[in-house]
């Protein structure tokens, strides 16, 4: 329950920003000192997600560059996921955005690069090549448009991870699944045997996305998955309606837990039933493994979780070594900021983003932070394997797709998300769901 | 006196509702510059076949919530207008659900409804392991009844006010002609509460067009789009899609839709200037 109290800590901190970031509206610009998510002095402001396991870390980090540079501090304030996406955009449009913006990078990085919302750091990674050096290449892709990086790559690599449940796979005596075919056959013995093949926050929609997401990686590689993504027409391709109708079919033999429509991911209900031994399987991303760890008892330590890159599917052209998820989190400066604010987090992104103190805290809850070098950190960690499983898959994949929904633009993406949605529901055929996409993709 | 109430409804009524239709003739990501561009958004929204959909699914949800709310808030509200010591408290327990907030509710019935963790699991009962937010016309019906929960308690006290209203020595006089507790009801109550029916109506049907918080927190509009009325169309336009125009735009109807409504029942209630006692 400790998730749902925090969930009322972040309304009870929101309201009083909401109201600030209104009375400001009216009078002042975003310069005024105090005003909301605006400027604090000389120092910087952040908002950042709340939310065990990341929420302690981001705000560790920033006590550590507090206290080292007294002068010059930084105000973080937590948000929930889903509400925070929705409250930065309106904070950035009404010019209230705070001087360092948390995000995804790919499409919403890029309607803030349109708008002139952020700041261009091509110059400033090129005078620190140091600090650009320590960062995996491949987070920077998301950071990028039209050649230019707009945003610090930070945090950790998110690869999509296939999940199962260990002791449910031994009560049915099967082994886990080589290939996508293995699953079609797993899914009616476990429903025989009342447990749900596969776990699903399927509320939030961009979990149900995940499942689309490999089907296109599989079945046509990672050029079908670049290509429903900008090229007109392309979801009307053979093995773009094979991918949607592969999901329907998985519907229809009762692969998702009951009710997943209503279950929302933000309450990690949908791991919980994993955990709890309801679900044999989930897709869900790497950060999965620490809210098991932190949530699930026994389970992590027992070594009852296994976990798999999503296997390869007959007959399709992808190879089973690529991967979709985050690249990276990215942080962006606010171009309305004051000069010295910044400084203040040009100097936060120099010293303090991903120091040595804060990869270990990230790798102390299995995750694996974007720097190079922690090889040997990752192995002396007690969740060595997971680690290893999830730097082998960042480092071995071809290609790292990023997540559809992050690489469109809002517009297209709530389009996808929307046609998903319905999809999972039956409410639309392959066709439609096609036809729906093209009218949005590649105009 | 005049003059406060009026600029506080320039301010919060007014003007954002101008802001409103102003912003409907353009277009705006909500982040960047803000581009006039005529009718765009405009016939954006009006060809949107979500429109149609969210229209339906509003009215559906204001149709059957007032159908199942009003008959009974009159029983209720008939009930509670006794002047017993019991009904009293009874009064103040049937009222609780009006103090709870939407989104607190909304919060705990998706708990109680889950499946896989909430009541079914907890009490043992198979028959509420149904998916109840996760198939359309379930999620529908829990909506309605989660909205009529809340507010039936409110529409009571507003038939228990309007039935005390009523003249008993009217119940008297129908005593000695021998008419009995249905006939009374048919003859007096429902007659004389016609005004009350008619305000309580109002506030349940444009009330209904503001249902935002708990469809949101309970269902965000579905399971796709089966609960997705249309206050939840327009957030997620605006906010998620990232198109105030065409937000702005449903905003606007929703105004115009709500004040058909309410002229429309003013309408059907007829010159509310006439004694309602008239010939007592």
């Amino acid at each position: 329950m400790t998730t749902s109290r925090r969930t009322f800590l972040k309304f009870a901190v929101g309201v009083p920003l909401t109201g600030a970031a209104l009375a400001a509206c009216g009078s002042s610009g975003p310069s005024s000192a105090g005003s909301g998510g605006g400027s604090t002095g000389s120092g910087a402001s952040y908002w950042y997600l709340s939310g065990p396991p990341g929420e302690k870390i981001r705000t560790d980090t920033v006590n550590r560059f507090n206290s080292a540079n007294p002068n010059t501090k930084i105000k973080g304030t937590t948000f929930q996921n889903d509400a925070y996406k929705t409250k930065i955009k309106t904070a950035i449009g009404a010019g209230q955005s705070p001087t360092i913006i948390w995000g995804w990078g790919g499409g919403g990085l890029r309607s803030y690069v349109q708008a002139n919302q952020v700041e261009d750091l091509t110059s400033w990674f090129g005078q620190n090549a140091a600090v650009k050096n320590r960062l995996f290449p491949s987070s920077f892709g998301a950071a990028t448009v039209d050649g230019k990086i707009y945003a610090m790559p930070a945090e950790t690599v998110q690869p999509i991870v296939l999940y199962y449940n260990k002791k449910l796979f031994d009560q049915i005596g099967a082994q886990p699944p080589q290939t996508y075919g293995d699953i079609l056959d797993l899914v009616p013995k476990f429903n025989a045997k009342g447990i749900a093949p596969f776990s699903l926050g399927g509320q939030s929609r961009w979990t149900n996305m995940m499942w689309l997401e490999f089907f296109y990686l599989r079945l046509g590689g990672s050029e079908l998955f670049q290509r429903v993504m900008t090229e007109k027409g392309a979801w009307s391709d053979p093995v773009s309606l094979k991918g949607l109708q592969m999901t329907q079919d998985l519907v229809k033999a009762n692969g998702f837990v009951k009710g997943f429509s209503s279950i929302t991911a933000d309450s990690n209900a949908d791991q919980a039933l994993l955990y709890r031994g309801k679900a044999a399987m989930m897709l869900h991303g790497s950060w999965s493994y620490g809210i098991q760890v932190s949530n699930g008892g026994k389970f992590v330590p027992d070594g009852d979780l296994g976990w798999m890159n999503f296997p390869s599917v007959d007959g399709g052209t992808g190879d089973p070594a690529d991967t979709v998820g985050n690249p990276g989190q990215y942080l962006s400066i606010s171009s309305k900021a004051t000069a010295a604010e910044k400084e203040t987090a040009k100097n936060f992104f120099k010293t303090a983003v991903l120091s040595p103190e804060e990869n270990k805290e990230w790798i102390d809850t299995g995750q694996v932070p974007i720097s190079t070098g922690t090889e040997s950190q990752l192995n002396a960690s007690k969740d060595k394997d997971f680690l290893n499983f999830v730097y082998g898959i960042a480092s071995k994949a071809k290609n790292f797709g990023q997540s559809w929904d992050q690489a469109l633009d809002p517009t297209a993406a709530e389009t996808l998300l929307d046609n998903i949605s319905k999809l999972f529901q039956l409410s639309i055929s392959p066709q439609q769901f096609a036809d729906n996409m093209n009218k949005v993709i590649g105009q | 006196m005049v003059l406060p109430a009026l600029l506080i409804f320039l301010a919060f009524g007014v003007i954002p509702l101008l802001g409103a239709l102003g912003l409907s003739f353009t277009t705006w990501d909500g982040i960047g510059a803000i581009h006039p561009s005529g009718l765009t958004s405009w016939r954006a929204t009006l060809t949107d076949p979500g429109l149609p959909h969210a229209l339906y699914v509003t009215f559906l949800i204001m149709a059957l919530s007032w159908a199942f709310q009003t008959p009974m808030s009159l029983l209720l509200g008939v009930f509670l207008a006794g002047r017993q010591r019991y009904r009293a408290v009874l009064a103040v327990v049937y009222f609780v659900p009006l103090l709870l907030s939407s989104a607190a509710i909304a919060i705990t019935y998706k708990a109680l409804l889950d499946p896989n963790f909430g009541l079914s699991a907890g009490l043992g009962v198979g028959f509420l392991a149904q998916d109840w937010l996760g198939r359309g016309r379930l999620a529908v019906g829990v909506v309605i009844f989660i909205v009529s929960w809340q507010y039936i308690p409110f529409h009571s006290l507003i038939y228990q006010a309007g039935v005390r209203q009523i003249p008993v020595s009217m119940y008297e006089a129908a005593q000695l002609d021998g008419a009995g507790r249905v006939r009374q009801f048919f003859s007096i109550t429902l007659p004389q509460l016609k005004y009350t029916i008619i305000t309580s109506s109002t506030l349940m049907v444009v009330g209904s067009l503001t249902f935002f918080d708990l469809i949101w927190v309970l269902t965000a509009g579905g399971p796709a789009d089966a609960t997705r009325v249309l206050a939840v169309q327009m957030y997620i336009k605006g906010f998620q899609g990232n198109q105030m125009g065409p937000a702005s735009a449903i905003a606007v109807i929703l105004v115009f839709v709500g004040l058909g409504l309410a002229l429309l029942l003013r309408r059907l209630g007829g010159d509310a200037r006439e004694s309602q006692t008239e010939g007592a």
